[in-house]
């Protein structure tokens, strides 16, 4: 009886070593990374939640250009080589041949990437005969705020591996758009299964692309769940598995951090850094990045349609002290919209200081000295922008009650969030942006245009014609020198008009797993998880 | 005799069914919003959809053909979908609900298997230092709010000592097919993938939200079977046993035991219902993906349907748990089934 129990307790001895070194193995073939919300979305061109481009652009897709993060200079992509041509009215691109799409278990496909493809992919954007072009209600919200459907002319296939672009007038931010992430490559043959199908809205949820990984699930609140794309063109992709864990709470994402759950997190907490920095095993890494946090200002809505009340808001709060509170010192106080690291950076000097007492003196001639009530609206998630809108609204409301304005915080749920403010329910609210791409227009076009207001991109509902005509004549033209003029103008007119206030530019922080290489950090965009290693 | 208490229970059951699909129903109406997205969970629909929704729910008729149709859509699963994801209510509760009930059964288990032996240990010793040190563990486990408790368990075990993940049912690089939405079971029908490493991650994240959601049950348990045995032993039919000259043991295991036992088993089945509530306390901290946090996620986001779904959901299985533990426990029990004639 004993050498039966002494054998059995052998044998599971001898099972757990043989296992630890399965397990070693298993987990080495998967990284795990923690995301902080559900994806609104498995198409980067109906979205501009940067949430969800980390999680879906350069996972999926790739584009025909990119930008190169150091000397911000365009690099082939899909489209080995380019030509401008007619005045910058006609641009052709060349297609690398042999690119795989994903071969999963609800598409198989028969062809390579060809000029179909693109062509499919970029009419969906403004083309109405486009059968999918109505496909999500027909929203592509970056694409419409840069005006795409008054940019592109046609989109012409002239051979199996070319594609030319004619546009209606040569615009300077024409290829910083194309290389964005929003600005992927679609199958077309997908498309046209699924249309056999009838099942056309699957599109957008079940993925077909070319990037460095294919989808496999998706399960809400819970993960995404990515498997490699063995036949990726760029390069042979180490990691056999991909998963987002999706951890909305920033705490948890640090505690996974520390169990080992996670192996990359996105944006942990500044005031949780001090615990990661005390663990050898994990490193922390800062990246400048091109983005703004802001208050904005439902300019439709009284009282906020008047100048005067805007500015009272703006020299009522002590955005010092929200330095310290929400940034800990690893953010840059703006001195204007656009981040100090922009060219077309111009620091204003008549950005509104806190000083309750000219508040309240712009509040009596707006005739409101008895205060009122507002609303104010703190994203409930932690982006580079704003680590943590809600105690920065928590600072703002103690703020404004000095200047006997009561505020209430309303909080929902990050995508119902996006949602409804897109829909202007808001009176005011805590928001930003990260750039795209290093081009100054992507702060103004996508943000601040009329049109922008139509998608419901705008969070201030500001649509001003001269504003929006600086924006035009700056693309019009590919003079730097004259189109830093027109930015300098935009950027003062903001500051003068103060549709939403620019409070800070945010540091993008991110845990990683000491173990975990391959991870870099752009200053623009979405990341990219294509050559994580596990080492 | 048993035929006639089971229907009464049923009988019960449906007027209870029938408050709970009224309440669901009125929910309709006492939320803020739109009737017609309250109900279908479809949102800025145009007006030929909405044509077809309104004659779907029966809008524009009175109250009572509109809650007929409730009940024929809760009854064919037409739950409505969810406003936040956009899919299905019924497809959510059914997905997450056996991950609670998964949860809830293990602890339950562990309560069982600690509590009642605790219990007979205790009332066999009774006044003495078994029993004393089962009774104040008791009241410290009573006491400690769970939430609480959690976050020590975690704070210790978790980030402290790196024993135990702090979420989720199973790591989530191992890929378990959903089959029966039962993790344990599901890895079992796979034939123990990844060499068995799948069964003993997800036994390892098992292994605190059982604890935590034991507890509470567990010091019922053990106080229930400890006054329960103490009262048994005052019998005249124990003194006389123990006149025979039975000792402790024998006392206990054959005498005692089984009429003790009785009020306890009613006891674990009436524990289901609080167990679903601290349910979903503990799946919340412990990110365990089970109907309690989502029912409280769609609270925070306002997600009507959804909240109506998961509330029907809950209720309806905690109605079914208890009439269950009735049942049961009147077919161990004959005399209680006369209990209902009202006895003064």
């Amino acid at each position: 009886m004993r050498n039966l129990v002494l054998g059995a307790l052998c044998t599971y001895l001898l099972g757990c070593v043989d296992a630890s070194q399965q397990q070693a193995n298993e987990k080495s073939q998967g990284l795990v990374y923690c995301a902080e919300a559900n994806p609104v979305s498995f198409n980067p061109q109906v979205t501009t939640t940067g949430s969800t481009i980390d999680l879906i652009a350069s996972q999926l897709y790739d584009t025909l250009i990119s930008i190169d993060p150091e000397t911000a200079e365009f690099k082939p992509e899909l489209a080995t080589s380019w030509a401008v041509s007619d005045e910058g009215k006609s641009i052709t691109f060349t297609l690398r041949q042999g690119v795989a799409f994903h071969s999963t278990d609800y598409f198989r496909p028969s062809r390579t990437l060809n000029a179909d493809d693109v062509v499919f992919s970029f009419s969906r954007l403004f083309d109405v005969y486009n059968p999918y072009h109505f496909v999500g209600d027909a929203e592509y919200p970056y694409f419409q705020s840069v005006g795409i459907d008054q940019l592109i002319r046609k989109v012409v296939k002239v051979d199996e591996y070319t594609v030319r672009f004619e546009l209606f007038n040569a615009e300077s931010s024409f290829l910083s758009n194309i290389a964005t992430d929003f600005a992927v490559i679609l199958s077309q043959e997908y498309a046209q299964q699924l249309i056999a199908q009838k099942n056309k809205p699957a599109f957008d949820n079940l993925p077909i692309g070319t990037g460095p990984y294919k989808y496999k699930n998706f399960l809400r609140d819970n993960l995404i769940r990515y498997h490699r794309n063995e036949q990726y063109w760029k390069y042979p992709v180490p990691m056999q598995q991909l998963v987002f864990d999706i951890t909305t709470n920033g705490t948890s994402r640090i505690a996974k951090m520390l169990t080992k759950e996670c192996d990359i997190t996105a944006h942990p907490s500044a005031t949780q850094l001090s615990v990661l920095k005390d663990r050898e095993d994990i490193r922390v890494d800062k990246a400048a990045n091109l983005n703004i946090g802001y208050w904005a200002f439902n300019t439709e809505r009284p009282p906020f349609d008047s100048l005067l009340v805007r500015k009272a808001l703006a020299h009522s709060v002590d955005f010092d002290k929200i330095m310290q509170a929400v940034y800990y010192g690893n953010g840059i106080l703006a001195r204007s919209h656009l981040p100090p690291s922009s060219w077309a950076f111009q620091a204003q000097d008549n950005i509104p200081r806190y000083n309750p007492e000219l508040a309240k003196q712009f509040l009596k001639e707006a005739g409101y000295e008895n205060g009122f009530n507002m609303t104010l609206w703190a994203m409930p998630v932690s982006r580079i922008y704003n680590p943590n809108a809600r105690k920065m609204a928590e600072l703002i409301q103690s703020d404004l009650k000095a200047i006997g304005i009561s505020a209430q915080i309303i909080e929902y749920e990050w995508n119902t969030f996006v949602e409804r403010i897109g829909k202007h329910e808001h009176d005011s609210v805590l928001l930003g942006w990260a750039a795209d791409t290093p081009d100054p227009d992507n702060f103004f076009s996508p943000l601040l245009s009329c049109t922008a207001t139509f998608s419901g991109k705008n969070p201030a509902n500001w649509c001003h014609p001269e504003f929006d005509l600086l924006l035009t004549q700056a693309l019009d033209t590919t003079d730097i020198a004259l189109r830093k003029t027109y930015y300098y103008q935009a950027q003062q007119m903001l500051i003068d008009q103060l549709p939403l206030i620019p409070i800070a530019h945010g540091v993008r922080f991110q845990a990683t797993s000491n173990d975990v290489t391959g991870v870099t950090l752009r200053p623009f965009g979405g990341i990219s998880l294509g050559q994580v290693r596990r080492n | 005799m048993l035929f006639e208490y089971l229907l009464r229970r049923i009988s019960l059951l449906v007027f209870m069914v029938f408050t709970l699909t009224v309440f669901t129903f009125s929910l309709n109406y006492l939320f803020p919003g739109d009737l017609l997205t309250n109900f279908s969970g479809q949102v800025n629909s145009n007006y030929s959809q909405t044509q077809i929704l309104a004659q779907k729910y029966h809008i524009n008729e009175n109250l009572l053909m509109q809650y007929g149709a409730f009940l024929v859509r809760i009854a064919s699963g037409d739950w409505g979908v969810s406003l936040s994801s956009g899919q299905s209510v019924f497809e959510h509760v059914s997905r997450l609900f056996p991950a609670t009930l998964e949860l809830c059964v293990y602890a339950l288990g562990v309560a069982v298997l600690l509590g009642i032996p605790a219990g007979i240990v205790a009332s066999a010793y009774h006044r003495r230092w078994p029993d004393r040190v089962i009774n104040s563990l008791t009241l410290m486990g009573f006491s400690i709010p769970i939430f609480w408790l959690a976050l020590l368990l975690i704070m210790v075990f978790c980030l402290s000592f790196g024993l135990f993940p702090m979420s989720g049912r199973i790591g989530l690089l191992y890929e378990i097919e959903p089959i029966s939405n039962f993790i344990l079971i599901d890895i079992a029908i796979q034939g123990f993938p990844y060499h068995g490493l799948a069964f003993f991650d997800a036994l390892r994240h098992l292994a605190l939200p059982t604890v935590v959601l034991a507890m509470y049950p567990t010091t019922v348990l053990v106080r229930f079977t400890r006054d329960s045995m103490l009262h048994v032993l005052e019998q005249n039919y124990i003194k006389t046993a123990r006149a025979k000259g039975l000792n402790r043991r024998q006392l206990i295991l054959h005498h005692a035991l089984r009429n003790a036992l009785l009020p306890v088993i009613k006891q674990i089945g009436l524990q289901f219902s609080t167990l679903i509530t601290l349910a979903m306390v503990t799946e919340v901290i412990f990110s365990w993906p089970g109907i309690g946090r989502w029912l409280i996620d769609s609270i925070y986001q306002r997600d009507y349907p959804a909240i109506q779904g998961g509330l029907l959901a809950v209720s309806m299985f905690v109605i079914l748990a208890n009439m269950l533990a009735e049942f049961s426990h009147s077919l161990f029990d004959p005399l209680s089934r006369n209990q209902a004639y009202g006895k003064v």
